[in-house]
């Protein structure tokens, strides 16, 4: 059964400076928001899921640091934009989640298979790297059997490597170099 | 018409999931006269919806050695699909206009011997079909019209967010529409046509339950209209309309083109060497109908 919902909301347990923070994470116009609606109303997602991007913003705005950032919906949005080219006060939703899932990721919420993803960037250049079937696709269109990216040119996936290394970005989904 | 050159970047799913549009391309480019130089060492874009979404900064470092690669190369960037348009296209603008973001990522580069300059412009495909070649440019070198009723699929990433696009309308655009209906096709109207495809903003990969719902919407207002196919300019919506047709063990058959394998079938090419029998939804149907 669904636990109930907490009704009591006590402000010592509210971050107060969390709307500040994700503005300052690249959601600047956070604080423009006026509970309209029109976001969860053109989201594709949440047609058909519980996620609600005008519930975002208001628990963002509250203060729900933790709530927001630990939610596994936050990763329900294809990031369409149909949000951010309608809303009347011009807050860029989009932007704001944008933020929020940079904020999550450094917080540690980063979903498991979005790590798998980001992780065959770091091996390969490619989050769709290349396989045996397309190897041989390739070849049988007459097309080399790798691309001239980093598959073929490896000092460029080792340009990657480093980059990536250099912003951290490998201890920050925590891959494990072999 | 002026002489195009462009630095072709392939991104992931064009070379690695359906190098037939890569050869689309570099056909339709020959037949054209347009000149592809190859982004020799060119990384993932990295896609905007997850990358973006997990650290920004590293997005902008990755985006910018391969806008590096070609500024090297001296031309502006081509892109076959939304989401490499769109890292490629925001993380160009974001250097070029705030120091301080150049500024970081040049100091990350610096160490590669690289440095980003702000040179080049990035444009999609069918933005250098509308505005370099134009719909009457397209009209006058068509040998095989294509007579097919097509559903268009822009795909998001393509049009918004609009304060970084040059089409300023996101909500009823018309130039892909155009530039489909030029080579034969009737662009059939279908139901929430602007409706996303569902595979974006890292949703696919950790979601696919609902990434796929969200694609068997469009596929069944497409299907209720009796369009023959689906023609689309992205790599993901086309993979996403196309394999997820198969993931979802729906029975709707619409094969899904890229754009540049409809041009290709209008210039007369043969639709093997367009790599249209590697898709996930057979081809076949529509090529009968040819």
């Amino acid at each position: 059964m669904a636990k109930p919902q907490k009704t009591v909301v006590r402000l010592d347990e509210l971050d107060m400076g969390f709307a500040e923070a994700v503005a300052k994470a690249g959601g600047e116009k956070i604080n423009l928001c006026i509970q309209c609606g029109t976001c969860t109303a053109s989201c594709p997602s949440g047609r058909r899921t519980a996620f609600r991007t005008r519930q975002i913003m208001r628990r963002a705005l509250l203060g729900f640091r933790d709530e927001v950032l630990s939610d596994k919906d936050l990763w329900l949005c294809t990031t369409c934009y149909t949000c951010l080219e309608r809303c009347p006060r011009g807050v860029d939703p989009t932007d704001v989640i944008l933020a929020l899932r940079n904020m999550a990721v450094k917080a540690g919420h980063m979903l498991d298979r979005h790590k798998m993803v980001a992780g065959l960037v770091l091996k390969h250049g490619h989050a769709v790297p290349i396989d045996e079937a397309n190897r041989k696709l390739r070849v049988s269109l007459g097309l080399g059997e790798v691309p001239p990216t980093t598959h073929m040119f490896k000092d460029g996936l080792v340009e990657v490597q480093e980059i990536i290394k250099k912003m951290g970005f490998d201890k920050l989904i925590g891959f494990e170099w072999k | 018409m002026k002489k195009m050159r462009y630095a072709l970047f392939l991104g992931c799913i064009i070379p690695n999931r359906y190098p037939g549009i890569e050869l689309a391309m570099r056909d339709v480019a020959q037949v054209l006269g347009i000149k592809l130089k190859d982004m020799e060492g060119a990384s993932c874009c990295p896609a905007p919806g997850v990358f973006k979404s997990f650290d920004k900064p590293t997005w902008l470092a990755l985006a910018a050695r391969n806008l590096c690669i070609a500024e090297a190369l001296g031309c502006d960037i081509v892109t076959l699909c939304n989401g490499c348009y769109s890292s490629l296209k925001e993380a160009n603008k974001i250097l070029k206009e705030d120091p301080t973001s150049r500024d970081k990522v040049n100091k990350i580069l610096r160490g590669l011997g690289k440095e980003f300059h702000g040179t080049i412009d990035v444009k999609h495909i069918v933005e250098v079909f509308y505005r370099e070649i134009g719909v009457e440019g397209l009209r006058r070198l068509v040998k095989k019209p294509v007579h097919l009723d097509v559903a268009v699929q822009y795909g998001c990433h393509l049009l918004k967010p609009t304060k970084h696009r040059e089409v300023k309308s996101a909500e009823r655009p018309t130039f892909l529409d155009e530039l489909v209906e030029v080579l034969g096709p009737r662009s059939v109207p279908y139901r929430d046509k602007m409706l996303c495809c569902g595979a974006g903003g890292g949703v696919r990969s950790s979601y696919l339950d609902v990434s796929l719902d969200m694609a068997r919407e469009k596929l069944e207002n497409i299907k209720n209209v009796g369009a023959d196919c689906i023609v689309s300019p992205c790599a993901f919506c086309h993979l996403q309309l196309d394999r997820g047709q198969v993931e979802m063990g729906a029975s709707f058959n619409i094969p899904v083109m890229h754009y540049v394998q409809l041009l290709g079938l209008s210039l007369g090419l043969e639709p093997k060497r367009l790599g249209l029998y590697s898709h996930a939804v057979p081809m076949d149907p529509v090529i009968k109908k040819l």
